[in-house]
């Protein structure tokens, strides 16, 4: 029973409109402290895997685009391995972080990130977890950060035995989760409220 | 209390009744940037147990000293000069190493170095307003800084925010993810502001709130605050099916 732990998490408070002071300095011209933003760029050349493209915006209430969010993904390379310490079942791309921030575009609200396409990964119980991509999402108004997940069109099979889509009880609202396909470009658009309400999760 | 074991437990399910609840009017702009329908609660998965890391290298000489990592000429940031401190621990106490810690803040007269911010205070030419360091095999970590002032901001029509610094901090997964802002012991504008109070519970606003640590004050130089931060903990994986699911 966690109740007897000593401590409780620190309360989440918004980031607030001036997040990019502190995470993505450069971003706003603010040139000179850090040398380069981190998660600004995720691939190289040496990166291994399918190129994509990853856009979107994030919506609020009133169905406008958010102009001061960030948002941060988290995925596995293209062997389905994780860069971090704690997936210890192989070693992932070198040339692959995994991880990435990028603010959304303050005239437009859209946000790109050029990354690679991940392979799916393992779940609880000997199930598979379809090729996804993690989001975390914090702006002015936000009181704790918004998780969800981006899943692949075309990966339709794999979407049916995903553990996590397949626990969504209203099944309208799986597409929340699924990305629109263009070439290699993924729009994934985000509706904090109203109709169509990205399922957010509690991870 | 630290150990550099690789761990690998699902991470506790968030307090919701601790956190702050994502729709609290009273803060305007969450009215419309709150989810309506309840989330869909996820047992840790390999993708949140994992994590981004960090090594020190990213680090330069002075990310961690605000006062003088925009400063020009061999000056430095105007206000009361002071150095935050604590540790990063988790719910079970342990301290938590390598973990990235990003702050940002206003200057001492409330202005951020930000196009948005329109406050009649001025920008000061040596102050950048942000920092970073990596927490230590403990999860210890410090900064220099000066005392950021309270600022006026459209919410009522007379909402100030009590001084304060922002954090954001990476723990081993990335459902350890956290930002949220460190208050100043004894600042009246704490109980008033819209924002603090999204946190119901006094227990938690007050883990919010740095405390003077004369102890570590240095003399002649730099009053000390002691603020430590606590991320979420995690089952030990002893007893837990394997998450690899192999
Ligand atoms: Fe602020």
């Amino acid at each position: 029973m966690h109740e007897l732990d000593p401590l409780k998490e620190s309360p989440s408070q918004t980031a607030g409109p001036y997040v990019h002071i502190g995470c993505m300095p450069n971003s706003i011209g603010n040139h000179g402290i850090f040398e380069e933003d981190l998660g600004a760029r995720m691939v190289n050349e040496d990166t291994k895997g399918e190129r994509i493209t990853v856009r979107g915006r994030i919506y609020d209430g009133t169905g406008t685009a958010l102009k001061d969010a960030m948002i941060e993904i988290w995925q596995a390379d293209s062997n389905g391995l994780f860069n971090s310490p704690s997936d210890t079942r192989g070693e992932a791309d070198p040339n692959f972080a995994g991880w990435g921030r990028q603010p959304v575009e303050p005239e437009t609200g859209e946000f790109v990130f050029e990354t690679i396409k991940p392979a799916s990964v393992p779940a609880p119980r000997g199930r598979t977890q379809a090729p996804h991509i993690s989001f975390w999402i914090v702006a002015r108004g936000i009181n704790v950060g918004l998780n969800t997940r981006m899943y692949f069109p075309e990966e339709e099979a794999a979407n049916a035995a995903d553990p996590v889509l397949g626990s969504i009880e209203h099944r309208s609202r799986v597409a929340t989760l699924i990305a629109n396909r263009e070439g290699s470009t993924y729009t994934f658009d985000i509706h904090i409220q109203g109709e169509n309400e990205t399922v957010f999760l509690d991870i | 209390m630290t150990s550099n074991k690789v761990e690998q437990g699902a991470f506790y399910p968030r307090d919701h009744e601790w956190q702050p609840k994502a729709y609290t009017p009273w803060y305007r702009t969450s009215i419309l940037r709150s989810p309506q329908k309840p989330l869909l609660r996820l047992d840790s998965t390999i993708s949140e147990i994992t994590g981004p890391v960090f090594g020190h290298n990213i680090l330069g000489q002075l990310d961690d000293d605000l006062t003088l990592n925009y400063a020009k000429n061999g000056e430095s940031a105007l206000g009361e000069r002071i150095v935050v401190h604590g540790r990063v621990l988790d719910e079970r106490g342990k301290g938590v190493s390598n973990a990235l810690i990003e702050v940002w803040q206003a200057n001492a007269g409330g202005r951020y170095r930000h196009k948005k911010d329109a406050y009649l205070a001025p920008l000061d030419p040596n102050f950048g307003g942000c920092g970073r360091t990596i927490t230590d095999v403990d999860g210890y970590y410090a900064f220099r800084t000066i005392k950021p002032g309270p600022y006026p901001w459209p919410n009522g029509v007379n909402d100030w925010r009590p001084a304060h610094i922002h954090f954001s901090l990476f723990g081993a997964g990335f459902a350890q993810r956290l930002i949220t802002q460190m208050y100043f012991e004894g600042d009246p504008h704490i109980g008033l502001c819209p924002i603090v109070n999204t946190i119901k519970d006094d227990a938690a606003i007050d883990q919010l709130t740095a405390k003077l640590d004369m102890n570590n004050t240095i003399p002649m130089d730099a009053r000390a605050y002691r603020f430590d931060i606590v991320l979420r903990g995690r089952r030990s994986t002893k007893f837990d099916n394997r998450l690899e699911g192999n």
